[in-house]
């Protein structure tokens, strides 16, 4: 069952193939709130374009991003939480301080604001793209990402930082970096695969909550997203056109279900709990 | 403990100080409240931009301008709303009652159905009734309010009328438009569509939290030594389980504030509800900095003080846990 | 000999699990007296535990119980759970391994003892509280007014064992089953616990069950002994009869594995113990055996009165004989 479901991510994120109508096909009139036919498997929105094309786009558009902001949260975040957890003293201290309170905030809130301070610093948009791209969003999550991220890998270092093998390496004289990137981050690749996979949710997720408030990848010429496809919808469903709502937002539960499904498993199987190995 | 909280309370000050510096600080570079002020008001005569800036503490530097709104605020000198001038301590006030009575009601029945279902999932591990629960929970989590929200709203504002003649649960508002005075069951009926949103929510965490906790707890040696001693099992369950088994969970559910706030804004904007989140949404897109900057010092401090709550909470509970 | 007040007949219990049933206990028989110590000995895995949680209805549900467990007259296998609660801290009591997690820790000591009283006696919070004071003393422990309103984690090892000893006596009851009580605690406070259930036993009369793996234990305090080896029983005597001549090898081996004043080298048994989804056909310890012959493995051997011991080996006149040489 779960090997059917990353075939069916895969096929999302290579949406090539299978889309019926192109995004920016012009508008017939004859064509507009269609309920699902054979032209449009899906139904078509208010301008005519037909869901399902848009669906793959968008939830190729989601994938992208909530991946690469994920790998960015896990590649800071690890190096943070392992060098926190290692060193302990200030920086753990100051660490700890931030991401608590970070954590603790309302995460919308913080998201929103976040967002709009860094569009408006402007020395930094040569290099993270203005406020409407999707480089930008990519880079906001992950702002957020790294520090789920963190805790748990300085929690997973603390507890392995008094095993004995890492005693015997600073016996021997191992450098601190040394003993973080060759004993301390591999032996914790299970949590921190969970993390990953936590990570590319709540990224897709959040990237979905900012859109649909309009605060997401503005929607230029063909870019969409699994956000601003519920978003477009929600004035549909006063209207009773619930294909353009219930399509997108089935698509992103079955989506955020299927990583929440892989994490959980990685979880399990990685868990020294259990007896059971793999 | 006494003197714990005292210590506690003291800390609190200099990090709702700092906290509320960084915001400012975000908050004035990200949402630009001059240039938003004189969007609303664009016939705003020099003396009234001046009058603003000065209230709201947007001189020269980021340091001088928090140091004197700073001042206006601890002397409940508030600035008024750029739109309309509306005073910001009613509009606040309004704003909380109904998120706590939002967020009250939606913790009471999800803390305690979460609760419930997960003690029933705990007590027989690996069977269907457990399975059924977890995969449930599962779901629950994958499914973010929003989109509850809105296939929930769906469902009763379009399809219950239609298919049963009468809106059972209204979609928008606290009360039905030009509603005034008080009236409880028009009240409840307002809510109840956010309430579950922001419910199955909190059902999904603690459900799944309550059934680990506990069987952790059911296999550990005291329980062993309570079978042995010849009580009920209902007892042993309560007496034994359900004390230990609540004591991570608790500490979570202070501490887990933050989402349901976070909960609150989507289910609020969705089903137009005046809430908190509502409050923050439209002060945001408006650019709104006088009646943010209250919301945010109010926010912080309940996060504080929640925190405060938790461990507190937590010290109690567990006589192993004691605080300097 | 007086009737014994607990007595266990052909008891066999086998676990089910996904790897194939687990005989763990395959037929043993147990008898103990009023104010009589047996000592239960055998290794991880012999299923001495097994079969005393058996007796005491402590076991999972897919455990497959058969066989006859008396207590005082009343059959307690297949008796209704109701009834086992009843039985269960009042006639009969049980002790465990590790003194820390068998405590709850967010209740008080003395609340917990109050706790067992008050299941199965009518009496009061205040005499409850009183009562639970004076069994912290007769264990010993200082101060028991000012103790019993502590908490488990504010008492050591073996004041912590102590406090298990003194709940589980609370109701007096006949017979107590001790389960390798002094294992997880320092070798001083050992003999402490021990002298703490030896003074018990002679002031009220308690039956006791002792299980263990550590011989110098059942040297000490035990009258009797019964040596366990993959679930059954393989020898049975009085305590100084078995340390003396002791006629099984098993035993032998144990006795032999202890260091001693001129011992030179410490001779273990070697080999492993046998896997219990697939028990060995016939003798159980005859792959590790230096006296096994070709017939140790057909028949499995029964227990046969052998001088004043009981012995489950067709060879015991050897053991015996080989015995006396080494004395």
């Amino acid at each position: 069952m779960r090997s059917s479901r990353i075939i069916h991510i895969g096929c999302c994120a290579f949406a090539d193939y299978g889309t019926v109508r192109g995004q920016s096909v012009g508008a017939k009139a004859s064509e507009l709130f269609l309920a699902a036919q054979k032209i449009a498997w899906l139904g078509t929105d208010d301008i005519g374009r037909d869901i399902y094309s848009r669906l793959i786009y968008g939830i190729r558009v989601s994938l992208i991003i909530g991946l690469a902001s994920a790998i960015i949260s896990v590649a800071v975040g690890c190096v943070v939480g392992a060098v926190a957890g290692f060193r302990g003293g200030l920086f753990d201290d100051v660490v700890m301080r931030i991401t608590d309170l970070f954590l603790a905030f309302p995460f919308l809130v913080a998201l929103l604001v976040v967002r709009n301070m860094l569009g408006a610093l402007s020395w930094l948009s040569p290099i993270i793209g203005n406020s409407g791209s999707i480089r930008f969003i990519i880079f906001l999550l992950a702002i957020f990402g790294w520090m789920g991220v963190a805790r748990i890998v300085r929690g997973q270092v603390l507890s392995l930082k008094e095993r004995e093998f890492i005693e015997a390496s600073r016996a021997v004289g191992a450098s601190r970096r040394y003993i973080i990137l060759r004993h301390l981050l591999p032996n914790s690749i299970g949590p921190i695969m969970v993390a990953l996979t936590f990570s590319v949710v709540g990224a897709i997720i959040g990237e979905a909550t900012l859109s649909f408030f309009g605060y997401g990848p503005q929607a230029g010429a063909g870019t969409t997203s699994l956000g601003l496809l519920v978003g477009a919808a929600k004035g549909a469903v006063q209207t009773g056109f619930w294909w353009m709502a219930v399509f997108p937002c089935a698509a992103l539960v079955i989506i955020s279900l299927c990583i929440n499904f892989i994490g959980d498993a990685l979880r399990d199987a990685t868990d020294p709990r259990l007896e059971m190995g793999q | 403990m006494l003197r714990y909280v005292v210590r506690r309370i003291a800390w609190a000050i200099p990090t709702l100080l700092l906290v509320t510096f960084l915001v400012y600080v975000a908050l004035r570079l990200g949402t630009n409240p001059v240039n938003s002020y004189l969007r609303s008001n664009p016939r705003a005569s020099a003396e009234k931009i001046a009058q603003y800036k000065e209230l709201n503490g947007l001189g020269s530097n980021y340091v001088t301008g928090y140091w004197g709104w700073l001042k206006h605020y601890v002397t409940l000198d508030w600035p008024r709303s750029i739109k309309g001038s509306r005073e910001v301590l009613p509009a606040l006030k309004d704003a909380l009652a109904n998120s706590l009575r939002l967020g009250a009601a939606a913790t009471v029945v999800g803390v305690v159905i979460g609760l419930g279902i997960g003690v029933f999932a705990a007590l027989r591990p690996g069977g269907r009734r457990d399975v059924t629960v977890n995969t449930a929970a599962f779901i629950g989590i994958s499914i973010p309010p929003y989109i509850s929200a809105i296939l929930l709203q769906l469902l009763f504002a379009v399809y219950w009328s239609r298919w049963f003649g009468h809106t059972l649960f209204p979609t928008s508002g606290v009360y039905p438009p030009g509603h005034s005075g008080f009236n409880a069951v028009l009240m409840a009926k307002h809510m109840a569509l956010p309430m579950i949103v922001v419910a199955i929510q909190i059902i999904a965490v603690y459900s799944r939290y309550m059934r680990s906790s506990l069987l952790d707890v059911m296999n550990s040696d005291y329980m062993r030594t309570a079978r042995s001693k010849g009580i009920s099992e209902s007892q042993i369950l309560i007496r034994h389980g359900m004390r230990n088994a609540l004591i991570p969970v608790v500490t979570i559910a202070a501490l887990d504030v933050g989402s349901i706030v976070g909960g609150l804004i989507i289910t609020e904007n969705i089903f137009d509800y005046p809430g908190m989140g509502l409050y923050f949404l439209r002060a945001f897109n408006d650019g709104d900095f006088p009646l943010m900057m209250p919301w945010m010092v109010l926010i912080v401090a309940s996060i504080l003080l929640f925190n405060l709550i938790a461990d507190v909470t937590y010290a109690w509970l567990d006589p192993r846990i004691r605080l300097e | 000999m007086s009737v014994p007040v607990l007595s266990i007949r052909n008891l066999h219990i086998t676990f089910e699990s996904p790897l194939g049933d687990l005989h763990a206990v395959r037929g043993v028989d147990f008898d103990v007296s009023t104010g009589e110590l047996l000592g239960v000995v055998g290794e991880s895995g012999s299923g001495k535990s097994v079969t005393f949680l058996a007796a005491m209805g402590l076991l999972p549900s897919r455990a497959k119980i058969s066989g006859s467990v008396v207590l005082d007259g009343e059959e307690l296998i297949g008796a209704c759970p109701r009834r086992l609660r009843s039985v269960r801290g009042r006639l009969l009591s049980m002790i465990f391994q590790d003194p820390l997690s068998a405590l709850n820790p967010v209740h008080r000591v003395g609340d917990q003892i109050s706790e067992m009283l008050q299941s199965h006696q009518k009496i009061s919070n205040r005499a409850a509280g009183m009562k639970s004071v004076e069994l912290l003393d007769l264990v010993g422990i200082p101060q028991p007014d000012d103790r019993a309103m502590q908490y488990p984690h504010e008492f050591s090892g073996g004041m912590r064992q102590r406090v298990v000893i003194a709940m589980a006596i609370a109701n007096n009851p006949k017979v107590l089953i001790a389960d390798e009580p002094t294992t997880a605690l320092d070798v001083t406070v050992q003999a402490q616990i021990l002298e703490v259930i030896q003074r018990v036993q002679e002031k009220f009369g308690t039956a006791v069950v002792l299980i263990t793996h550590d011989l110098g234990v059942i040297a000490r305090v035990a009258s009797r002994v019964s040596v366990m080896y993959a679930g059954r029983n393989v020898e049975k005597g009085e305590v100084d009869a078995i340390f003396d001549h002791s006629s099984h090898p098993y035993t032998r081996g144990l006795l032999n594995s202890l260091p001693r004043e001129g011992t030179e080298r410490l001779e273990p048994i070697k080999g492993f113990p046998p896997n219990m989804l697939r028990p060995p056909s016939g003798c159980s310890f005859s792959a590790r055996c230096q006296f096994a012959l070709p017939e140790c493995s057909v028949e499995l051997p029964q227990l046969r009165q052998f001088g004043d011991l009981e012995t489950a080996c067709i060879r015991a006149e050897d053991i015996f004989v080989a015995g006396a040489q080494t004395r």
